[in-house]
């Protein structure tokens, strides 16, 4: 597919989820694109591709990262986690997955990886959010459906499970 | 063990997939496909001179482009109206591709198809196109005066006219009325445009199948029954061989009930004529200027009434801005002059309506449709009425009202599905009654002289409305029980997030007596339903909710009679219950829904151990009658319709406290209260869901939404980053009750809950807003500046 194009393309090498992928991509691929078509991981999504919905969301060594806004490129050797890697090693949701589904915090669910991610950093940097630091936390990710009462919910929801659980491995 | 699944807050099953990232959304298919971009006027209104795509055609990897001279009959033909109305006189539709005149920033004129995105856009901005500027006509009252004109042959710019008139009981006009009321009123009253704005843009997908010689399309749409009907027609293919699918869907919000928009129709013929794969998302900017907007209106008001309050005449003159184009005709004016009258018994009612041609994106519902607007006219009337009286403006509100022995009340007019505005049912009155008591409505005068004493600024509004809800035609449902014992539910419409896969799998477990976990639902896929209408006008849950409800019951009576046989029993004595049917009283005598399926179906050949059961040998069937009955079919499967006679009328009201900040009048919402009554729920955890993200989007509409166009017709603020769309800092905590007034009109006694959220809240706003300030609101939406500027010229 590349020899074609009269474009360079670097030979990239991205950890993603825990293994290690290989691209070969234009300078100017867009890390959302890279993810989504070069490694058909198509859980992270674009809402506007100008880094205003936070759809596009990732965590890129552990923080949270607009993919709309990175070129691939620029993240040759580092790790990347995305929606599709936030479950467990067997499967089992994190506890930010759960609680959005127990709170009902997605209906379309596009904008859902996006808010995710960030939740899940949110919560890691300050497992016991108040109530304004969650909507400062989330004030970065649009949602066209929910209005967002239900994923405020969720966020505390997930720290509550957070510490249930946490707890329970002390 | 129970089965009664209806009524209760189920947790989603699409939620599974969507968290793990498992959705697949238009983009995430055809990862080998071909892309489409277009080249989109950059000009409100010109003619186009030339095209030279010289340049482009050395770009790696592009594969073909075309303009609209390349395009064959019936692709080439303008777009269809879909929804002809006889006042629509002047109604225009696009090419899919501009034919010597551009009207608005963002028509298509060129397509490109190559390798990806990436080298289909390089091969796009090589391409250029000498146009010849023509006047914009921009502003709805600028293009009513008819000075330009935005189609040649379209005189004054006038798409549409249209007057209903109901007279008072006495036999008055509304005018006459108005003038022999003891107050009168005349004001004006603006809405200005917004859009549906799904996450997700558009996008279609198609793959042609040459040695089957059939075509398969992917569309992020609210409609893929009429998508398919389209296609194949402009195509010329026939029906049966073409499916479109709406994959899992980014929103909707009416926007996506448009169709066949030009690259439904392009990227299927593209991928016939090229033999290959063909992709097309839409990015934000296109989103902007080449799909729809909504909301625009500019009304005038002049209202009779007596003492009381009572509204004694109502005439309404609304300039509606339908856009460049009218494919989906007169639907949100005739709306707005319809749900108008809200709660309320108006004396005697006239209302006229002009649909305008600009140079601008055009319209077509977004979620509301119209209702916002209408909402807006009536409840900001009541309120005026109530400060010209010196009245509590809910009393003027209880004044007016439909009582609950009214009903079927008959509004005298015709609605948005050609039918009569009959409501079906409501108690308006207890909806205020509870809503005063959430919002804390009488004990308000208190909190705002505290408030003002601190030298806060705060302020209570309320609005009411009723909105007609499941339109027909109609929606079906099909329901079969294979015979592992797992159910498959199908329906036509498509799906954009509201969680239709739950409540349809809770009605159909309900209706059969299995745990939900056995049953499966495909929405929006015409392999497994081909007759439907589509998702809009709050109408999946009354209309393939009550559809797939009814095939249930016919696959219940059919498993009970071959039960019955199976089991030697009276179909009378039978139940269902967890997957099993049971005779009452006897609780030996039972069998598994999963046998009956296998019984349903008479066999010759045994594809497993439980199939033997249904073959000839096997002793089962009785002797004295053909293995499938007369009038019979094999299966435990059944399909039927519902159809209905008219709409159901939800409604609700909506309250909330607003503090203006004295200084830098910035508007804050305290608290937002919401009294909703769709009849009986399905899943009251999905209608709060629906309600929350409509009052949102009110929200957007009443402070921060606006479309900003120039006097070129140039959109300013075509992106994420100047479009203001509310996060979750912007929009307040939603305190929600349930009132639940059955529909008399449907078996399950549901109406529809999608747009509800959103139709009161810039009435509201405003309210509190007026309320707080003491300065009238006639414009939504408000930002600070415009609060500033008001309050400048009342000299507050
Ligand atoms: S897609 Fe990246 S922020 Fe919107
Ligand atoms: S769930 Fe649809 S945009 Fe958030």
């Amino acid at each position: 597919m590349s020899e074609t194009t009269g474009e360079r393309r670097y030979a990239i090498s991205l950890t993603v989820n825990g293994t290690v992928r290989e691209a070969t991509v234009p300078a100017r691929r867009l890390l959302s694109d890279c993810l989504r078509h070069e490694l058909g991981l198509t859980g992270t999504h674009v809402g506007c591709e100008h880094g205003v919905c936070g759809c596009c969301t990732v965590l890129l060594d552990g923080e949270p990262v607009r993919s709309c806004l990175t070129f691939a490129v620029t993240v040759d050797g580092r790790e990347i986690t995305t929606v599709e890697g936030l479950a467990g090693p067997g499967g089992e949701l994190s506890p930010v997955q759960r609680a959005f589904t127990e709170c009902h915090a997605l209906q379309c669910g596009f904008c859902t990886p996006g808010f995710l991610c960030t939740v899940t950093a949110l919560l890691r940097d300050n497992p016991a959010p108040t109530e304004d630091e969650v909507l400062e936390g989330i004030s970065g990710n649009l949602c066209r459906c929910t209005g967002y009462q239900n994923i405020v919910k969720a966020v505390h929801r997930a720290a509550e499970l957070t510490a249930e659980a946490e707890g329970g491995a002390a | 063990m129970t089965t009664k699944l209806f009524g209760e807050r189920v947790q989603r099953r699409e939620d599974p997939r969507l968290i793990t990232g498992q959705g697949r959304y238009l983009d995430d298919l055809g990862q080998d496909a071909l892309a489409a971009a277009f080249v989109r006027s950059p000009h409100a209104h010109a003619r186009i001179r030339d095209i030279d795509v010289s340049a482009a055609v050395d770009v790696e990897g592009l594969v073909a482009v075309y303009t609209w001279e390349d395009l064959p009959e019936r692709v080439r033909d303008p777009l269809p109206l879909l929804i002809p109305h006889p006042a629509l006189t002047h109604g225009r539709t696009a090419y899919p591709l501009a034919r010597d005149i551009v009207r608005h920033v963002g028509e298509p004129v060129v397509m490109v198809v190559a390798r990806d995105r990436y080298l289909a856009e390089d091969a796009a901005s090589l391409i250029t196109v000498d146009y010849e500027l023509l006047k914009p006509v921009v502003g709805v009252e600028e293009a009513a005066q008819g000075v330009h004109l935005v189609h040649e042959d379209v005189p004054g710019n006038v798409g549409a006219h249209m007057i209903q008139e109901v007279p008072s009981a006495a036999g008055l006009g509304a005018r006459e009325a108005i003038d022999a009321a003891p107050h009168t009123l005349a004001f004006r009253l603006d809405i200005e445009r917004s859009a549906s704005m799904p996450l997700e843009g558009r996008g279609v997908y198609a793959r042609w199948d040459a040695d089957d010689r059939s075509l398969r399309v992917y569309s992020s749409t609210q409609t893929s029954t009429s998508v398919r009907m389209a296609v194949a027609a402009k195509l010329g293919l026939p029906l049966p061989s073409v499916e479109v699918i709406a994959p899992d869907v980014g929103g909707g919000f009416g926007v996506k009930i448009v169709h066949p928009w030009p690259e439904e129709v392009l990227v299927p013929w593209a991928a016939m004529l090229l033999g290959r794969e063909v992709k097309w998302t839409e990015d934000r900017r296109e989103h902007f200027v080449s799909s729809a907007h909504e909301r625009g209106q500019v009304q005038h008001v002049r209202v009779g009434f007596d003492d009381e309050g009572r509204v004694l005449g109502l005439d309404v003159t609304i300039l509606h801005d339908h856009g460049a184009y009218t494919p989906y005709g007169i639907i949100v004016p005739i709306i707005t002059s319809t749900q108008l009258l809200g709660p309320y018994r108006i004396g005697a009612y006239r209302v006229e309506f002009s649909s305008i041609y600009t140079n601008t994106v055009q319209v077509t519902p977004y979620r509301g449709a119209g209702r916002p607007q209408a909402t807006f006219c009536m409840e900001r009337t009541m309120d005026k009425i109530a400060a010209h009286l010196g009245k509590d403006r809910a009393a003027v509100r209880e004044a007016n009202f439909i009582h609950p022995d009214e009903f079927p009340y008959d509004q005298g007019l015709i609605f948005q599905d050609g039918r009569p505005l009959i409501y079906d049912s409501g108690d308006y009155p207890e909806s205020l009654r509870v809503l005063k008591g959430l919002i804390g409505w009488d004990g308000f005068a208190e909190q705002k002289e505290r408030a003002a004493a601190e030298g806060r600024r705060i302020g209570i509004g309320l609005g009411c409305y009723v909105e007609g809800t499941g339109v027909g035609p109609y929606e079906g449902g099909h329901v079969q029980v294979t015979s592992d014992g797992r159910v498959h539910v199908s329906t036509g419409l498509t799906s954009q997030g509201q969680g239709h896969e739950t409540v349809f799998a809770q009605i159909a477990a309900t209706e059969l007596g299995v745990p939900l976990d056995r049953v499966s639902v495909v929405t929006g896929d015409t392999r497994r339903f081909g007759y439907a209408v589509g998702t809009f006008a709050s109408r999946a849950a009354v209309m393939s909710g009550n559809a797939i409800a009814l095939a249930c019951r016919k696959v219940r009576e059919k498993a009970l009679g071959i039960a019955a046989d199976a089991l030697e029993a009276d179909p009378r004595d039978l139940t269902i219950e967890d997957g099993e049917v049971r005779v009452a009283g006897n609780p030996g005598a039972s069998i598994p829904l999963a046998t009956v399926a296998v019984l349903s179906n008479p066999l010759r050949y045994a594809f497993d151990e439980e199939a033997k059961r249904a073959t000839q040998f096997s002793g089962a069937a009785s002797m004295d009658r053909p293995p499938v009955a007369e009038g019979e079919e094999p299966g435990l499967e059944g399909r039927d319709y519902y159809s209905p006679v008219r709409s159901t009328f939800a409604s609700g009201m909506h309250a909330a406290i607003v503090e203006t900040d004295p200084e830098t009048a910035e508007i804050r919402i305290l608290r937002y209260a919401v009294v909703h009554d769709c009849g009986r729920l399905i899943n009251p955890m999905i209608v709060e869901g629906q309600i929350h993200g409509g009052v949102a989007q009110g929200v957007g509409g009443a402070l921060y939404e606006r479309m900003a166009y120039d006097e070129h017709g140039q959109l300013l603020n075509a992106s994420f980053m100047d479009f203001l769309m509310p996060y979750a800092t912007e929009v307040p905590l939603i305190e929600t009750a349930h009132l639940e007034t059955p529909s008399p009109l449907n078996p399950l006694g549901i109406k529809g809950a999608g747009e509800a959220g959103v139709i009161p809240v810039s009435a509201v706003i405003a309210s509190a807003i007026e309320d707080a300030e003491g300065i009238a609101v006639d414009r939504m939406p408000i930002s600070p500046s415009e609060l500033h500027d008001l309050r400048s010229r009342a000299g507050s």
